[in-house]
């Protein structure tokens, strides 16, 4: 543990640190530069947000990110490109094994996307606009002000629409984040973190501070004897002499997840024979909350590092429920986060350590299967579109169609070991946690195993022994675009427009 | 009791023959990264007995490194290795190989030295007698349990599966609290099938008295030898001691990102099963003391997976099928192969988070590994330099094959555990829902 330090938070793009959940109207953008000069100098005068606290709070939040196309379109050198990390260069779709670990097959291949599943064409910038209810035309117009369309072309614009604190099924959202130890207070040390904590190192989500291994993850160094514009970068913390791209800098991913609400609400209902409470039960236990936030295990009795103990909708574990009777293991949020430690519960002391190490003292025949979660943290920014529609009126046979969804987007410093590992170890695995034919119950494919084995079950364990099973779950989610962006700290955004263009490659 | 074996065949490929041996065993698989079980070369599904096999071309991409530690690399030629463990002996597993697969292999092995053309119309003897010597031991193995077949597996998934599907069928008329009778149906549901003939559950043969004296000879001689090295040890240790701690602060650490298509190449064969295949080889750091350190700690490893870990788990890693530590090239180099469940990022974290002190002892005896502490400690838990490094040291399997190759080791634990719940009368209630709550 070291010494607190305040972190500084004026180079950090600001939605790393808030939601800007106050912010309801959204507008998001994807861009792609045409006139690399005016692009610049848009870029340069652009009021993109910082970490910094104003009071009052701000009306507005304009944030930024680039695809690794955008990059190289700014002048970015293919040498400084090739120490970003190998998913955010090839990005989300630009090979076929990555397509197929995400579960982006079949009926989620990125061939049928809406936008970003052509590999090749992936849009240049992702643009964010945040602003108070009713006020996006206005600072839209601000933002984009005179030579916005010479400088870009509108790809895409992401469909947003804010239905309050739910997401379309209807269940609150947003509830589980890592809370970001920006003092950098708590050890990653392999040995002192054998239990839960949802606090988690500053390096999981920025670039260039230590991670959960006390490691600084791999990205672009710049020597600036070699490179005058660099001097406009902040130093690396681990090796002073270079100048850092990544600092405060974060990879962010983006999914436009297209939710099918009558289609998961009448297949519910059908399962449980319309019978309102066991809906409601039934849903519950596939997401793994009940519609108002509240978990379905008991809140914990051991405080849980980052979260304070008041906050009943998101203070537990799993630790009293390793059956699953409460929280189905298969559960949508205990795949996403199960909120397990280093160690399976129960070591306390040398001896019980050691012989946890070896291997033995196994409670139960799934015990310790699980990875410890502090790797795999994600930090969510996403917003909702589509109508709102009421469960209630979900389930009504002649229930309104419309293209409803969520724009999935979170922020990580490890695009494969987090939002990948998630996605494929934990949501889309059949065979996570030791469960029988099941996917995640929202966002499996529920295509089969090559041995012909089903993914398209839903169990419940229950005390009595047998299991309840949920059979022929259709897919409810399907993918409509995706792509993998870097959020640049402010100094790097700096960095980055002064680069030097050739002026006569202001090609597409 | 059925133990298993394993087999390795090692042979240097002729020169200008790499590409066309590459295309010759691509022809075996039905679709990349896919082994046709019925391909006409070595028809695998014919072998009852076989978990799991591949054929991998050895190639020693990163053999420049060891120029770091002021070493000329020494040099190698591009080798075929067919290796796989099975339900048999070696001996009658590659009698057997060569009588259903001979004029396969023959094709294959003929892009390889010392086994010549003129082979071709030879005996099947001589194929056999050629692989037999061209056949090497692995320094450590691994099995996740010992004993368990081949027939087994697939006896025991169609008993869960059979299970599974009764129950759901009968628990809402007998009810899901009637924990007994429900069992009771359960367990007339099996005698049934097994008559219809749809379920089988061949009883465990005796174990071979060879086998099981040959096991409890080392299972007393090798703590025994240590016993009796030990003074010899303790005197050494300060010696010893401080010339590790030496060599770890001296030697280089070269850690070189791997590169993309390297890393497109192995990926693209990674994650149509649960299962996957995983090969990696490199050099072992210079001088006796390198080596010498490795054979220990590998000889610990074996003895630990053959009488402590040869049920279910490897200390706290619940996803290894198989797994081998070979050394080659006259103990230069070392070459490791295992079977392990979910994508290798999910590997690699398990590796550095579970067992890291593990793979620390072993590969820190490698060329191209993070540095470490005491042997133990640093190592695989510098993450990104230790993916790096396995990445960079990993190669392609050209052919794999696992007889079960959706099925995870939890599962196989898993599916015995439903297995004796049917074969051995549970006492309590709380017994019997736990055996109900498996199925």
């Amino acid at each position: 543990m070291k010494d607190s330090k305040p972190f500084e938070f004026n180079d950090l793009q600001g939605l790393l640190r808030f939601s800007h959940g106050r912010l309801t109207d959204t507008c998001f953008m994807l861009l792609n530069i045409v006139n690399t000069t005016l692009a610049k100098q848009w870029l340069n005068a652009a009021p993109i947000s910082s970490a910094s606290t104003i009071e009052p709070p701000p009306d507005t939040a304009l944030q930024i990110a680039f695809s690794v196309q955008g990059l190289r379109t700014l002048g970015l050198k293919e040498s400084v490109i090739a120490d970003f990390s190998d998913e955010f260069i090839l990005g989300m779709t630009g090979d076929e094994s990555r397509s197929r670990r995400l579960g982006d097959i079949i009926s989620n291949s990125p061939e049928h996307w809406n936008w970003g599943g052509d590999a090749a064409h992936v849009p240049h910038i992702l643009l964010l606009l945040y602003a108070r209810k009713d006020g996006m035309e206005i600072w839209r117009k601000t933002v984009e002000g005179e030579h916005f369309f010479q400088a870009f072309q509108v790809q895409t614009l992401l469909p947003t629409l804010d239905i309050g604190v739910i997401e379309p099924f209807g269940f609150a959202d947003g509830i589980s984040q890592p809370e970001i130890d920006w003092a950098q207070q708590q050890s990653t040390d392999l040995h002192q973190r054998d239990s839960f904590s949802n606090s988690l190192a500053v390096g999981e989500v920025v670039l260039g501070y230590p991670n959960e291994y006390r490691e600084y993850t791999t990205r672009p160094l710049i020597d600036p004897q070699q490179d005058r514009v660099a001097t406009k970068l902040l130093n690396a913390i681990d090796e002073p002499a270079l100048k850092d791209l990544g600092r405060n800098g974060s990879y962010l991913v983006i999914r436009q997840l297209e939710q099918d609400v009558p289609g998961f609400w009448q297949f519910i209902d059908k399962e449980t024979d319309s019978i309102a409470e066991k809906r409601e039960q039934l849903a519950a236990s596939m997401v793994g909350r009940k519609r108002d936030g509240s978990p379905l295990v008991q809140p914990a009795v051991e405080p849980i590092s980052g979260i304070v103990s008041t906050n009943q909708n998101n203070h537990f574990t799993y630790e009293s429920d390793p059956d699953g009777y409460k929280c189905p293991l298969g559960a949508h949020i205990r795949r996403a986060n199960p909120r397990t430690g280093d160690f399976p519960p129960g070591v306390n002391g040398f001896i019980s350590r050691l012989i946890k190490i070896l291997g033995f003292g196994l409670n139960r025949p799934d015990d310790d299967l699980i990875a410890s979660t502090r790797f795999h943290r994600i930090l969510r920014r996403g917003r909702s579109y589509g109508p709102l529609l009421a469960p209630e009126d979900a389930v009504k046979k002649d229930a309104p169609a419309a293209e409803r969804g969520l724009q999935f987007i979170c922020v990580v410093g490890n695009i494969s070991r987090q939002f990948e590992f998630v996605q494929n170890a934990w949501s889309m695995s059949s065979k996570f946690a030791g469960v029988q034919q099941e996917s995640d119950p929202l966002l499996g494919h529920r295509e089969p195993l090559l041995d012909g084995n089903s993914t398209a079950y839903f169990n419940r364990p229950e005390p009595a022994g047998v299991m309840h099973k949920t059979c022929h779950l259709p897919q409810f989610i399907r993918v409509r675009g995706g792509g993998y962006f870097f959020m640049p700290g402010l100094s790097a955004l700096r960095y980055i427009v002064a680069l030097p263009i050739d002026e006569d490659d202001n090609s597409l | 009791m059925t133990p298993q074996s394993t087999f390795m065949i090692v042979a240097t490929v002729r020169d200008g023959q790499v590409e066309n041996l590459r295309s010759v065993l691509a022809g075996m698989n039905k679709s990349i990264g896919q082994a046709d079980p019925d391909n006409s070369l070595v028809p695998f599904s014919q072998f009852v007995g076989l978990h799991v096999a591949r054929f991998v071309i050895v190639d020693a991409r990163t053999a420049e490194e060891i120029s770091a530690h002021g070493i000329t690399p020494h040099p190698w030629r591009p080798s075929l290795v067919f290796l796989g463990d099975c339900d048999s002996n070696t001996n009658s597993f590659l009698a057997l190989l060569a009588i259903r697969a001979g004029p396969g292999l023959q094709k294959i092995f003929s892009f390889c030295e010392g086994f010549s053309e003129q082979n071709h119309a030879a005996q099947k003897s001589d194929l056999l007698a050629w692989m037999k010597v061209h056949n090497i031991q692995p320094e450590a193995n691994y099995i996740n349990t010992v004993g368990r077949t081949v027939t087994q597996v697939h006896e025991e998934a169609v008993l869960h599966q059979s299970l599974s599907d009764y129950l759901q069928e009968i628990s809402v008329d007998v009810g899901r609290e009637n924990t007994r009778a429900l069992r009771q149906k359960l367990l007339s549901y099996v005698e049934l099938e097994k008559h219809a003939g749809r379920l089988s559950l061949t009883p465990p043969e005796a174990t071979p008295w060879g086998w099981k004296t040959g096991n409890l000879m080392h299972k007393f001689g090798i703590p025994l030898f240590l016993i009796l090295l030990s003074p010899l040890f303790l005197a050494a240790a300060p010696f010893l001691a401080w010339r590790l701690r030496m060599l770890e602060r001296s030697d280089p650490e070269i850690v070189i990102r791997p590169e993309q298509q390297h890393v497109r190449q192995l990926s693209v064969l990674e994650d149509r099963y649960s299962s996957n295949q995983f090969n990696v080889f490199g050099d072992i750091k210079p001088g006796i003391f390198r080596l010498y350190l490795l054979r220990f700690s590998l000889l610990l490893l074996d003895y630990a997976a053959r009488h402590i870990y040869n049920r279910n788990f490897l200390t706290r890693v619940r996803t290894i099928h198989f797994a081998r530590w070979v050394l080659m090239d006259n103990n230069r180099r070392i070459f490791f192969a295992s079977n392990y469940d979910g994508s290798l990022e999910s590997y690699m974290d398990d590796f550095i988070n579970k067992v890291g002190w593990g793979l620390n002892l072993v590969f820190s005896n490698g060329v191209g590994y993070p540095s470490t502490r005491w042997l133990i400690k640093g190592g695989a838990e510098h993450e990104q330099k230790f993916k790096y490094t396995l990445r960079r040291h990993q190669l392609a399997s050209e052919v794999w094959y696992k007889a079960y190759p959706d099925i995870t080791a939890y599962e196989l634990s898993r599916n015995s555990l439903i297995r004796q719940g049917v074969e051995t009368r549970q006492s309590s209630d709380a017994e019997i829902r736990a055996w109900l709550s498996l199925i």
